[in-house]
């Protein structure tokens, strides 16, 4: 038997205080801006190192096109409630709301187009990105980060799996995929909200309101807000994956990682959204 | 058994101001199993983590079969890694898979083999576990020392030379756990693997230890066989054995 010296050096301890030194020097509230300004930095420039690892696995094979299935399944179809019913109402609303304002113009009989190009280039592909954002983001970063803590991940990683492609990939793959077959889907759901909202105080057949929806709407209109929706979807996912999988604070980094895939898969929909619309209004009038 | 597998030399390791692994150094020959215990936060699962490639050292070397896995690129770490098998603490097993599904997964890289010889291969080694009867059960409907032998199971799909256990009698039962530790035994008589395993279980470590190794904030304590430890003068590593 071997005994070796005692390590009793209590390495934790025995640090300069230089550093503390000079950071009694700045004032408190200033420092934590910029705490807060170099974490973010930091932040940005993972995240940007994650997405270029997406692009540098997406298209080398090995392509796990089952699990992407699985993963367009689970995000498509169990979103397919959730996404009729706001449809619904948002095309309902919108017509209602719309009505006394238009009304007071003597211009009713522009409600149907005016509703259809305000979802269609707008409030559809936003509002349900909002929603994909809680329920589908949510859900990658909750799991993603469940994962992690109980050590799946590494079990992958250590049995020589690529855990990235198959978890990462298939699932930003298939929000960038799904969300615009749904917002589609949203957009048609709303249209017939928007029949029955105008149905309520007048009487237009569903040949008649058609011909006035599309009368007005153009392929400018249809185009950019399928486009955009694309990115919405990439970014819902790629920010999911992107906490989950570096989500390191145990089962209270589960909620972090949910919770801040939301906020931050949001606040990137409205930021798309406002260069999409800058990109949109240079090229088509 | 005089061929050595696994090398750490000098390793370093800090999370922050913390640091968990000071210096420690180890070898791990063929068909031995070296059994690592010490207080909790001693650095005992980083060390088995930095083995497998899942935490990178600050600091030292280790070699895997040979080669500094520091020099590997992640296809040439992939290859290694498949020759290693890792029992994770909480099994670890995949959430969303069955059982057959979940040892099945380490060998979808592997093209060479059919779905039927695929088949065979995940019952052969659920029935060397006993436990033939889960082979369609979700993770969630087993118990721990169920979970606990599925997680070997898998480790064994790709019939790894090393076999890495992070403490696999943790939150069992004294049967389940003896069971177990007679397992560790088992695999490593009918598959010839060499094995670390870390854990604060005595009886565990009576049952499988070749040779044991003592950690102490960080670094390596005492070494030598169970009986030698379990003698010690050492008032410390004494303390494990009471």
């Amino acid at each position: 038997m071997q005994l070796y010296n005692e390590h009793a050096q209590s390495h934790c301890f025995v640090k300069s205080t230089a550093l503390n030194r000079s950071s009694h020097t700045t004032s408190a509230p200033l420092s934590a801006v910029l705490s807060s300004a170099r974490s973010t930095i930091e932040e940005v420039g993972l995240l940007t190192r994650f997405t270029a690892r997406f692009f540098k696995t997406v298209f080398r094979p090995r392509y796990e096109f089952a699990e992407l299935l699985r993963q367009c399944y689970t995000m498509g179809y169990r979103s397919f409630p959730l996404v009729v019913i706001t449809g619904f109402i948002m095309g309902l609303v919108l017509t209602i709301q719309s009505r006394p304002t238009l009304a007071e113009f003597g211009a009713e009989s522009w409600l149907p187009s005016m509703v259809a190009i305000s979802i269609i280039r707008e409030i559809g592909p936003v509002i349900i990105a909002l929603i994909f954002a809680g329920k589908v983001g949510s859900g990658i970063g909750a799991e993603l980060a469940s994962m992690k803590v109980t050590e799946q991940i590494d079990a992958m990683e250590v049995a020589g799996n690529n855990p990235f492609r198959y978890i990462v990939v298939t699932r930003v793959a298939a929000a960038t995929l799904t969300l615009p077959l749904l917002v589609i889907l949203a957009d048609a759901v709303s249209l017939y909200g928007a029949y029955v909202g105008v149905n309520l105080k007048a009487d237009v057949n569903a040949r008649l309101f058609l011909i006035q929806v599309f009368e007005k709407l153009d392929f400018s209109d249809i185009f950019p807000a399928c486009i955009k929706t694309v990115f919405f979807g990439f970014a819902v996912g790629i920010i999911g994956c992107f906490k989950g999988y570096n989500s390191n604070k145990g089962t209270e980094g589960v909620g972090a990682a949910a919770n801040s895939s939301v906020v931050i898969g949001s606040l990137l929909i409205f930021i798309i959204d406002m260069i999409a619309v800058q990109i949109t209004s240079l090229y088509i009038q | 058994m005089n061929t050595i597998v696994a090398q750490a030399d000098n390793l370093k390791k800090s999370f922050g101001t913390n640091d968990v692994l000071v210096d420690i150094s180890l070898k791990l020959h063929q068909a031995e199993n070296l059994v690592i215990f010490g207080k909790s936060g001693s650095g005992k699962s980083v060390l088995i983590k930095c083995l497998a490639g899942l935490i990178t050292p600050d600091e030292g070397t280790i070699l895997l079969f040979g080669e500094d896995i520091a020099a590997l690129n992640d296809e040439a770490l992939n290859k290694i890694r498949k020759r290693i098998g890792f029992l994770f603490q909480s099994a670890a097993l995949y959430d969303s898979m069955t059982v057959a599904e979940n040892l099945a997964f380490p060998l979808r890289d592997q093209t060479d083999k059919n779905r039927d010889e695929l088949s065979q291969q995940v019952l052969e080694v659920l029935t060397s576990v006993g436990l033939e009867e889960a082979l369609n059960k979700m993770p969630s409907e087993l118990s721990g020392g169920m979970r606990k032998r599925v997680g070997l199971a898998r480790s064994l799909m790709l019939r790894p030379e090393i076999i890495l256990y992070d403490e696999p009698t943790t939150g069992l039962d004294p049967i389940t756990s003896k069971e177990i530790s007679q397992l560790i035994l088992d695999v490593q008589k009918k598959y010839n693997t060499a094995a670390i395993i870390i854990t604060h279980d005595v009886e565990c470590a009576r049952i499988t230890a070749n040779r044991m190794m003592a950690i102490k904030e960080g670094a390596t304590a005492a070494e030598g066989t169970f009986q030698e430890l379990e003698n010690a003068a050492d008032s410390w590593v004494k303390s494990f054995f009471k």
